[in-house]
């Protein structure tokens, strides 16, 4: 029931922000998050903006499997 | 650089089996965990030695029977619309559940925000709508935001059954019972993108038990579990953050404050495990008016908890695993449930059933 899913704010107004979550958008509320802006990544859960994103899924792969490569060990990939 | 997912996985279940010397469990306190760990089949991949035991972290299966009980009550009180997240829909209290009620002629409705519970009552102005309040750290901030809203909007037939819980409170609980055995917690991710990081610091110096906040990721499970080794390993009890995209250290203050104007901790019974203390959110006495318990009272009879022979309790405190249930898999179906771990989606037994829970 936690479960949170991010997407990008297209627009904001008032209270409420245009989030796209791939190729659809809905909207949230901004009640939890009020500094929003467009661009920003967030995560979605139960109609509100909780909390911001710092990067997308595909730089934090990025950044994990470097941190499993800094913690020594084999190599698994090129 | 390209990456190679199956590849990282593989160096990290190597790296992790030879790190493990010994029998250890490691608790996961969210549901989202559970279903992530089946999903991925991490326990097949794991070695026997290490236990990934679920605790307390669905919020539909540690509601206790009486709120469910309550909730259907209210559903056919004259004038009553129930609105409720679906996940509660088809958990049994002690009497079935609200799925049932509403096929009596119960009024509820299923919405996906407190907001459209909100949003049903400024249409409804005749009825009051009940949004039956259950959730963590995660979701309880999205209710109050809704009553705040409900104020300066002025919709007085809109209140909120409470019935929410706290996890760190929870957590201290299950740390302290000398009849459970937690080597490490798996802190839930998406909880701690509120909370931030400061709440585990008691649970991980007063128990010494290395928590590690972790994403949903097989990936980021994995890293969570190789920090909470290595932890082990060099002796450190510490609260680590895995999960940084999304958890920064402080959280989401402004959430906490709007969850803070509303609501003061109480202390709080957990379906199966009991009260525990401050484990609870109850309204301020300023917000009475949005407090169902106090606008649209109903008399619930003492219930039992769970039905009989269902082991959710010890399940949920990671004393058994699912299996060890005696009812798990042949009484007890995804189909026909008789406990609330295998309602819900994100269940313990629901999940093992779904996924097979591996050695
Ligand atoms: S298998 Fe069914 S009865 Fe047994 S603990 Fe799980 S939900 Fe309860």
């Amino acid at each position: 029931m936690c479960l949170a899913i991010p997407g990008q704010v297209v627009s904001i107004e008032g209270r409420t922000a245009r989030v796209a979550f791939g190729g659809i958008a809905r909207d949230l509320a901004t009640d939890l998050l009020p500094d929003l802006a467009p661009g920003d990544w967030v995560l979605a859960h139960a109609g509100f903006a909780i909390q911001r994103l710092e990067e997308d899924d595909a730089v934090e792969t990025l950044r994990l499997f470097a941190e499993i490569e800094s913690l020594g060990g084999p190599v698994g990939s090129e | 650089m390209t990456i190679d997912p199956h590849a990282a996985a593989e160096t990290a279940y190597a790296r992790i089996a030879s790190m493990v010397n010994g029998p250890l469990a490691f608790m996961e306190v969210c549901g989202t965990h559970t279903m992530a760990i089946g999903r991925a089949g991490l326990r097949t991949r794991l070695p026997d030695d290490l236990r990934l035991v679920s605790g307390p972290g669905c919020p539909v299966c540690v509601t206790p029977a009486v709120d469910i009980e309550r909730a259907a009550a209210l559903a056919v009180e004259p004038g009553v619309t129930v609105a409720t997240f679906g996940d509660l829909l088809r958990v049994p209290g002690a009497n079935g559940t609200l799925q049932e009620a509403r096929a009596r002629g119960g009024q509820v409705k299923v919405v996906y925000a407190a907001t459209e519970a909100l949003d049903l009552a400024e249409i409804e102005r005749t009825r009051t709508v009940v949004f039956v309040g259950i959730g963590f750290e995660t979701t309880t901030p999205t209710v109050a935001a809704t009553v705040l809203r409900a104020q300066s909007r002025g919709v007085h037939n809109f209140c909120v059954l409470p019935a929410f819980k706290l996890v760190p409170p929870a957590m201290h609980a299950l740390a302290s019972d000398p009849e459970i055995r937690i080597d490490g917690f798996l802190c839930p991710g998406h909880v701690s993108s509120i909370l931030g990081t400061m709440p585990y610091e008691p649970v991980a110096r007063e128990h010494r038990i290395p928590c590690v906040v972790a994403g949903f990721e097989p990936l980021e499970i994995l890293s969570a579990i190789e920090a909470l080794l290595l932890q082990l390993e060099e002796g450190r009890c510490e609260v680590e953050n895995r999960y940084a995209r999304a958890v920064p250290t402080q959280g989401n203050p402004a959430a906490r404050a709007i969850m803070d104007r509303v609501f003061v901790p109480c202390d709080a019974s957990w379906r199966g495990i009991g009260m525990l203390p401050a484990s609870g959110l109850a309204f301020r006495p300023e917000y009475a008016e949005f407090d169902a318990l106090e606008r649209v009272p109903v008399n619930v009879p003492e219930v039992e908890d769970l039905p009989a022979g269902c082991g959710c309790g010890d399940v949920m405190k990671g004393r058994i695993q699912p299996p060890e249930c005696r009812l798990f898999g042949h009484r007890c179906t995804p189909a026909r449930p008789v406990g609330p771990c295998m309602v819900s989606s994100e269940g313990a037994c629901a999940a093992w059933y779904k996924y097979g829970g591996g050695s």
